[in-house]
């Protein structure tokens, strides 16, 4: 199993371990380029390839219609109309629920490849 | 490495001169999504050449007959047939939007006149059947010309029809599709040389299925672990051995490829074969796992071999040693100094392909600036040369190209920063027997050839 060898640094007075690090980071352009992202973001997890960052891919795709909110909100409202997107936002969000027809419509291509001339 | 087919090094072991042949796809600067292509595949003969785009559409381009006038100059591939293969579909019970880009196309070995080739966008695979008409029947008995039908009662003579000539028409017709069997979207898809059946990956999952059958597919594959929060890697590409049909290789995101075998179980959890190269910890960095993803996985057609893309490298394994590479190419060194910018535009994820030549001599691969590289594994030289509109002169020779990693460059010599990082080489072909190659360059799709004497 490959663990990732970092861990979170107090500078102090130098050890030889220390030192050999501040070395790699200076010969080694792989841990150079590493020292600047987390320069930049240094809350970014100790585990790079890890779950959180697989996970996200296997979650491409995903869009935020519930059906079980939607279902809910129908019932709770029973005969009541559900509050509407305004027609001209794209996005939805606060008390609106989804529904199907609100999804911004994937229209399928009509238009041949330009690649076939 | 001598195999089936010809192509690769010349007599006396000169380097390949490439030029430039045709370029296909539309000279605008503003690219559509939809007509970016995604993926590009010769058939077995090599005749006919297949793309597939993120609109869900497949065009076939097919050779034509060599001139006899011009015995020596190759065909030019035009346009045979397009069609939509994949639609955008929305799955409302998983809140899914299923994209409609083709994730792979893979042909069938020719059996008649037809051609068969699968399609697969993230969620479903479908078999395409490509097949010429050139003749219709005329003089039916019970319609007329116009397909009206005939009152039968007002029929006093029987004639025979019979078959006059027609412009070609090629028509492309889905014969089979496959249900959905792919929680995770859907990464390979690979024909197995029995002909019947075929696998798909997933990022979890391999699946295998009957050519003939639609509605089951047989899981041989499952790494999907009993709680999410313990996943460490997942499956980024598989296919069958090309000759051995009940073996299949399947690479992780952790840069290992494992070998099965179909025959000493029914799900394939546990691998035969376990392919790693050792890594000095000392070295290990926060990118480390990250540049290691394989994104692509190729048997060599004589199937002793296989070749790996990680994003730095292209690395040759010889199937009889798990332990390391036989060969490691670097494929732009150049960008370890800039991993942290290509993690933060994303461009550290982009999923390279690779591909042999016809005779497993050489090996080319994509990169950025619309740059491709190529590897002759026996003279051991390396070639970058650039798909480019500037360089389309029929026949025109490609000029190698160089970049400059740091220090001093040289005249003809581009910098790292100045390289485009949008013009991404990530699909390639090269054809089973010859010495002509297909680049996707975008949204252009460019052919390349040996010089003709």
């Amino acid at each position: 199993v490959r663990g990732s060898s970092m861990s979170a640094e107090v500078p102090e007075a130098a050890s030889a371990e220390e030192q050999k690090e501040m070395e790699d980071k200076v010969t080694s352009p792989e841990k150079a380029e590493e020292a600047k992202l987390k320069a930049r973001y240094p809350h970014l997890g100790q585990k790079p390839g890890g779950s959180d960052f697989l996970r996200k891919r296997l979650q491409k795709g995903q869009k935020y219609f519930d059906s079980g909110d939607y279902n809910m909100a129908k019932a709770k409202m029973k005969n009541k109309q559900l509050p509407t997107a305004a027609p001209d936002k794209t996005e939805v969000t606060g008390d609106h629920i989804p529904t199907p027809q609100d999804l911004p419509q994937r229209k399928p291509s009509l238009v041949a490849s330009k690649l076939a001339g | 490495m001598a195999g089936p087919g010809g192509g690769g090094c010349p007599a006396g072991g000169h380097d390949l001169q490439w030029c430039f042949s045709q370029v296909k796809g539309a000279v605008d600067e503003d690219v559509a999504e939809a007509d970016i292509i995604s993926t590009v595949e010769f058939s077995y003969s090599g005749d006919l050449l297949a793309t597939g785009d993120k609109g869900g559409r497949v065009v076939i381009f097919q050779r034509e007959q060599e001139n006899k006038s011009r015995p020596h100059a190759r065909g030019e591939y035009n346009v045979y047939s397009t069609f939509q293969s994949h639609e955008p579909e929305f799955d409302y019970l998983k809140s899914l939007e299923i994209e409609e880009k083709i994730n792979k196309i893979r042909w069938l070995p020719q059996q008649n006149a037809a051609h068969f080739l699968l399609s697969t966008n993230d969620k479903t695979i479908k078999l395409w059947k490509i097949s010429e008409r050139d003749k219709r029947a005329e003089g039916y008995n019970l319609k007329d010309e116009d397909g009206r039908l005939r009152d039968p009662f007002r029929i006093t003579a029987l004639r025979v029809p019979i078959l006059k000539p027609m412009d070609l028409m090629v028509e492309a017709s889905p014969r089979r599709i496959f249900a959905n069997a792919h929680t995770y979207h859907i990464n390979s898809i690979s024909v197995n040389s029995d002909h019947e059946t075929y696998l798909s990956a997933d990022d979890l999952r391999i699946n295998l299925w009957h050519l003939e059958i639609t509605d089951r597919s047989f899981n041989i594959v499952d790494i999907k672990p009993v709680n999410m929060e313990e996943l460490t890697e997942v499956i980024t590409a598989a296919e069958f051995h090309p000759l051995q049909c009940n073996v299949f290789v399947y690479s992780s995101s952790k840069g290992t490829i494992r070998l099965c075998d179909m025959r000493s179980s029914a799900l394939c959890d546990r691998h035969s074969k376990f392919f790693e190269e050792p890594e000095d910890p000392s070295s290990r960095s926060f990118f480390s796992e990250i540049i290691s993803s394989i994104s692509d996985v190729k048997f060599s057609h004589s199937g002793r071999y296989m070749m790996t893309r990680d994003y730095l490298s292209v690395k040759v394994w010889d199937l009889n040693m798990e332990s390391r590479p036989v060969e490691t190419h670097q494929v732009h060194e150049y960008l370890r100094s800039k991993l942290c910018s290509l993690y933060e535009n994303d461009c550290i994820f982009d999923k390279f392909e690779c591909c042999w030549s016809g005779s497993d001599s050489a090996i080319m691969t994509g990169s950025y600036n619309n740059f491709f590289r190529m590897f002759d594994r026996n003279t051991r030289r390396d070639v970058t040369l650039e798909a480019s509109r500037e360089n389309s002169k029929p026949r025109a020779c490609l000029k190698p190209r160089k970049v400059c990693a740091g220090g001093k460059r040289r005249k003809d010599e581009m910098s790292v920063d100045s390289l485009d990082f949008n013009k991404k080489i990530l699909h390639t072909a090269w054809h089973p027997a010859e010495n002509v190659i297909a680049v996707a360059a975008t949204n252009n799709l460019y052919i390349f050839q040996d010089k003709v004497n």
